[in-house]
């Protein structure tokens, strides 16, 4: 079935080299990181977490977000997504290779990962992510794979992985939760010491991740015979527009218990991130313009989702995901880890400005997220059109 | 009907067993919670040794240099690099104001000299210390006397300690501490053979000098400040100490006790 990648138009293969070229560039910066240390990135005592843990954060949303697809049509049987469910699944992998890339790239020392399972923690939130992460890893691969094949070869998919596509269910949750719980049970960091932080992380993935799902399925209609049909894109309409809206309510909640109760410490980030925080003679706002697009961007797709989708307009479409899709990932792929620092627990504001080769190797990252993401779902629309055909 | 029968009984069974099961585990939960928080005083062992330090601020305010002599004799013993910048900056001791160490504290009016008071600042040793309930390899650990330790050839990097300790007192190796800069000047300027240097890319902080109290010696930045008696470290599980005695005549204070942490360092402002 991989063979399927060996076949493209030059598109495909110019698209490729594209990636492939971003992934070198971000190689050779990631050498003078290793070689160097970590401080070659914009990381400092105070903001100890910058870019990389950030974007791993947002994918392991875009991750749990192919739950959107497996749950309707595993679970309520809804067979309208019988020719996309695939797409979800190989999303999953795809950003959760990123989110091993990510923190790979975070650790100052990451010759010695395996540590985590040499010496397991139980009581340390990073030992189950890493649990969680690498379980789902399994699960989609498995799942996905298996399903293709069968379909490929023309049969049903065997009974046994029934069992597996269940518990990929639950687990998808899990990956969100437990990657909010690594910032919400830190105590002296008010910001993440939410409650309703793995319920917003939820309702950010289950819109941004069936956002760019949307997004792919149209670039592939216009560029091949691969249609996912009008009925499932209306469907993840309603999806995303949902999820997004909770996730704006989940936002305003945070806004009202900060400003309402009036303690300092839980206004503090909320005035960082978007209205800048005075210190001494100093305005420290640097997020502020970003944070103010999002939520603009994020209520502008909201509204233009539904408007697509009733002038069933696909360019409209393709908009209104972007929108959303960049609305969360400044959220929670800028916002939300950088914000946590500021100010750090002794009342300091330490502004984050990330480097050149920390920018190079997040791209490279990306670009391998995409590369997986290109050949699977290469191999998943062959076999789909091979079908139809 | 044979089917029905036994699904019925596989029914009661559960439910019998969730019946006896749920409620003790409730119960244990519940027992274990209102052990763990019985009133605002620290629950902390009493029995064992459970090192605290004082830092009397007034003494360190009466006698300018001396926080600074504390911070040499911490940093020269324990190989800690000077970098020269903010960025890559290490610390395991150093100087703040009142408004910094105790944020969380406001009050209308104040003496205007407390907030120009030297305030040294290091590693609380929490008794329910945040970084060890963080660090994914027991890289970051609590030893029996009440010491955080850290080890640095298991610590991994990934910072997550930092994040969770509530006082700023990690620093982490940004770039190779045994290295120099541009100009050829050692970051370290005289190595220490009696204390390992660190590499690149692990965490470190104050280790209350566990390696100078194993061979029966107190704690460098104590015996810095012995002369003003600044500082005073001790077991404060032993009622004869004088940590024990001082503790309990004098009112002193620790940095945000509402976190639950249960610090180690006490101060007497």
């Amino acid at each position: 079935m991989i063979e399927k990648a060996l076949k493209g138009s030059t598109g495909y293969w110019v698209w490729l080299l594209a990636l492939l070229s971003i992934m070198a560039i971000g190689g050779l910066a990631y050498t003078q990181q290793f070689s160097y240390g970590l401080g070659i990135t914009g990381m400092s005592r105070d903001v100890t977490w910058g870019v990389y843990i950030s974007q791993f954060t947002f994918l392991v949303g875009v991750a749990a977000g192919g739950l959107m697809l497996v749950l309707p049509y595993y679970i309520h049987n809804y067979k309208e997504f019988g020719r996309i469910v695939i797409l979800g699944e190989f999303m999953a992998i795809a950003a959760i290779v990123m989110c091993l890339m990510f923190i790979l790239a975070d650790l100052g020392q990451p010759m010695r990962a395996l540590n985590v399972m040499l010496h397991p923690t139980p009581n340390s939130m990073l030992f189950w992510d890493m649990i969680v992460l690498n379980g789902y890893l399994f699960l989609n691969i498995l799942c996905g794979w298996v399903v293709l094949q069968s379909e490929y070869k023309g049969v049903k998919y065997p009974k046994w992985v029934k069992p597996f596509i269940y518990l990929s269910i639950p687990w998808a949750i899990s990956i969100h939760t437990v990657t909010a719980f690594l910032y919400c049970g830190l105590p002296g960091r008010h910001f993440w010491l939410t409650a309703i932080l793995a319920p917003r992380f939820l309702a950010s993935a289950f819109a941004a991740g069936p956002a760019l799902l949307l997004i792919i399925a149209l670039i592939l209609k216009r560029n091949t015979k691969f249609d996912i049909g009008q009925t499932a894109k209306d469907k993840l309409v309603t999806i995303i527009g949902y999820a997004a809206m909770l996730n704006f309510f989940f936002l305003a909640c945070e806004f009202f218990v900060a400003y309402y109760s009036n303690i300092p410490g839980h206004k503090h980030t909320l005035d960082y991130l978007f209205w800048g925080l005075g210190h001494g003679e100093q305005m420290y706002n640097n997020l502020v313009p970003y944070m103010r697009a999002s939520v603009v961007m994020g209520l502008a797709g909201i509204a233009l989702i539904f408007v697509a989708r009733s002038k069933q307009s696909d360019g409209l479409l393709a908009l209104s995901c972007a929108l959303i899709f960049i609305a969360f990932w400044i959220d929670k792929g800028l916002g939300l880890v950088l914000g946590g620092f500021v100010p750090s627990p002794m009342e300091y504001v330490t502004e984050y400005v990330p480097s050149f080769q920390e920018l190079a190797i997040t791209a490279a990252i990306w670009a391998t997220g995409f590369l997986v993401l290109t050949i699977l779902y290469k191999v998943a629309i062959s076999v789909k059109l091979e079908k139809d055909a | 009907m044979d089917s029905n029968r036994r699904d019925f009984l596989k029914l009661a069974g559960l439910t019998a067993v969730a019946g006896v099961a749920i409620p003790s585990a409730f119960g244990s939960l519940l027992k274990g919670e209102a052990m763990a928080s019985g009133g605002p005083e620290p629950v902390a062992k009493t029995t064992g040794k459970r090192y605290g330090m004082v830092i009397d601020v007034k003494k360190f305010a009466e006698n300018p240099g001396l926080a600074e002599k504390c911070i040499n004799a911490c940093h020269t013993n324990h190989n800690v690099p000077d970098f020269g910048n903010k960025k890559d900056e290490i610390k395991w001791i150093w100087v703040d104001s009142y408004e910094h160490v105790f944020p969380a504290d406001s009050q209308y009016k104040r003496p205007d000299n407390l907030y120009k008071l030297p305030i040294l600042t290091l590693c609380n040793h929490c008794d329910n210390p945040p970084c060890v309930r963080a660090c994914p390899t027991k890289a970051t650990f609590r030893k029996k006397d009440g010491i955080v330790g850290m080890d640095y050839h298991r610590c991994i990097g990934c910072r997550f300690c930092m994040a969770a300790c509530p006082y700023g007192a990690r620093s982490f190796n940004w770039r190779d501490p045994r290295g120099k800069d541009a100009n050829g000047r050692p970051f370290i300027k005289a190595e220490n053979p009696q204390y390992p240097t660190r590499m690149r890319g692990v965490v470190e902080k104050c280790n209350f000098c566990t390696e100078r109290l194993a061979i029966g010696k107190i704690p460098a930045c104590v015996e810095a400040a012995a002369e003003a008696k600044g500082l005073i470290f001790g077991d404060m599980n032993d009622p004869n100490a004088e940590i024990s005695q001082v503790l309990k005549t004098t009112y002193t204070i620790q940095r945000n006790p509402a976190l639950g942490t249960h610090p180690s360092l006490f101060y007497i402002i």
